[in-house]
């Protein structure tokens, strides 16, 4: 899929997605040339679509988590699956604010385990003490999460 | 209004979804490079007992020593892992989802081992129009079995395919270097033209049929070992012949409930693992 600014004749290049938690999914071109800006808007329908690729609109940013096609739409059982810590040496703890956590505890247990592991390395990674629901939505935004 | 079309413009689009499928299928090369031998165990009709035998099979190469997984592609009506005792939770490390470990060491990995007791296969998805996608879930879903699952090395996986002839397309686009599949049929005639059907399917998606294996081929008494006949038809026969194809092994019904396949009685157990050896 490419976007082409048609007064520039100009590829577009990727901007950024927003994942506004209702199953529809958005994403930014910007013509390099003139500026100009557009939003690709998928319906639920057409979110899920790509999804179910296992792909992503704009590019991965995140790589592919073990069966995270599977853990994030099959509706499954709650004790499905252990997360073991990583080898290694210890990560740097990050704390979780408490309403971080409510949200995080909304999150169904079969893909709990791989979101919060998502979040606390985007954390990490991002230099951030502590996740919070601000932190949450950044990272969703930042990853195309959906759903998480 | 003039402007120019997809292959007109040039350079990657940003979304690189050809390289992210790539990365996929790259990712599904890297988890079998260690296994030596990948066969499919299909059959055109659901009661045959593909199940039974394809953990049959599994314990019986397993006895041999050899290093056996077992990947249930039967996503709606996964049992082969309860078979071959294999439960969950399962492990998730860095290095993906690890299988569970059921009798004689198989390991196996199965949407049983995710479903809640008695759930059936259900999607997080829109109310409508759920057939546009879940095709492509369930596909999605092998090719994450087969790239996620440490299967680790094995000489032998067994994919254990749903009835019918959906998973075969998938099987031989999602893993190029499959051996081929071995087809299970009983022996009455309604199965031989389910099995056909399927058989031909298989050979047209480019898979290479290994073998038939004769299900419920008679019934072997448990008191005096007396085998007599359970269904008319002579299936298994002419299904290898049909297709030029070994009838692998031919196996009578023992009200046993488990699938404790008499390795001796397997006489085309070799061909599986190595096609054109005695």
């Amino acid at each position: 899929m490419k976007f082409l600014c048609v007064d520039c004749d100009t590829r577009m290049e990727f901007a950024e997605r927003a994942v506004p938690g209702d199953g529809t999914f958005a994403a930014a071109f910007r013509c390099p040339a003139c500026g100009r800006t557009i939003a690709l808007l998928a319906n639920p329908m057409e979110t899920r679509l790509v999804e179910s690729l296992g792909v992503q609109i704009g590019g991965r940013t995140l790589d592919e988590q073990p069966l995270e096609l599977v853990r994030s739409t099959l509706v499954g059982r709650d004790d499905a699956f252990v997360e073991a810590e990583p080898a290694g040496e210890p990560a740097r703890a990050v704390q979780w604010s408490g309403e971080a956590l409510d949200r995080l505890a909304r999150v169904p247990n079969f893909v709990r385990g791989m979101v919060k592991r998502i979040y606390a390395d985007y954390a990490r990674e991002q230099g951030i003490a502590t996740i919070t629901p601000e932190v949450m939505d950044r990272a969703r935004s930042d990853l195309g999460l959906e759903e998480m | 209004m003039k402007f120019r079309t997809y292959h007109e413009v040039t350079g990657s689009d940003a979304s690189a979804i050809g390289p992210q499928v790539g990365r996929q299928q790259q990712r599904i090369e890297e988890r079998l490079a260690r296994v030596g031998r990948l066969v499919g165990v299909m059959s055109g009709k659901g009661g045959v007992g593909k199940t039974y035998v394809t953990a049959g099979l599994a314990l019986a190469f397993g006895e041999r020593g050899l290093r056996v997984g077992v990947l249930d592609a039967d996503l709606a009506a996964p049992t082969v892992a309860r078979v071959l005792g294999g439960s969950g939770p399962v492990a998730v490390d860095e290095e993906g989802v690890h299988p569970a470990t059921g009798r004689g060491g198989v390991r196996v990995f199965s949407t049983d081992l995710l479903l809640e007791e008695g759930a059936p296969l259900r999607w997080h998805e829109p109310d409508t129009a759920r057939f546009v996608w879940r095709g492509t879930l369930e596909a999605g879903a092998l090719r994450e079995f087969l790239s996620d699952v440490v299967w680790g090395d094995l000489d032998l996986l067994l994919i254990d395919l749903p009835p019918g002839t959906d998973r075969l397309q998938d099987l031989a686009e999602l893993a190029p270097g499959v051996a081929g599949v071995v087809a299970v049929t009983i022996p009455s005639e309604e199965s031989r033209r389910a099995v056909s059907r399927a058989m031909r399917a298989a050979r047209e998606a480019g898979l290479a049929l290994l073998g038939v294996v004769e299900n419920m081929s008679g019934y072997a008494c448990p008191g005096c070992g007396t085998r007599t006949s359970l269904f008319p038809g002579d299936a298994g026969d002419t299904l290898a012949a049909e297709f030029g194809v070994p009838l692998v092994a031919r196996i009578p019904f023992t009200p046993t409930g488990c699938p404790t396949l008499p390795v001796g009685d397997l006489a085309g157990l070799s061909h599986l693992l190595h096609p054109g050896a005695p």
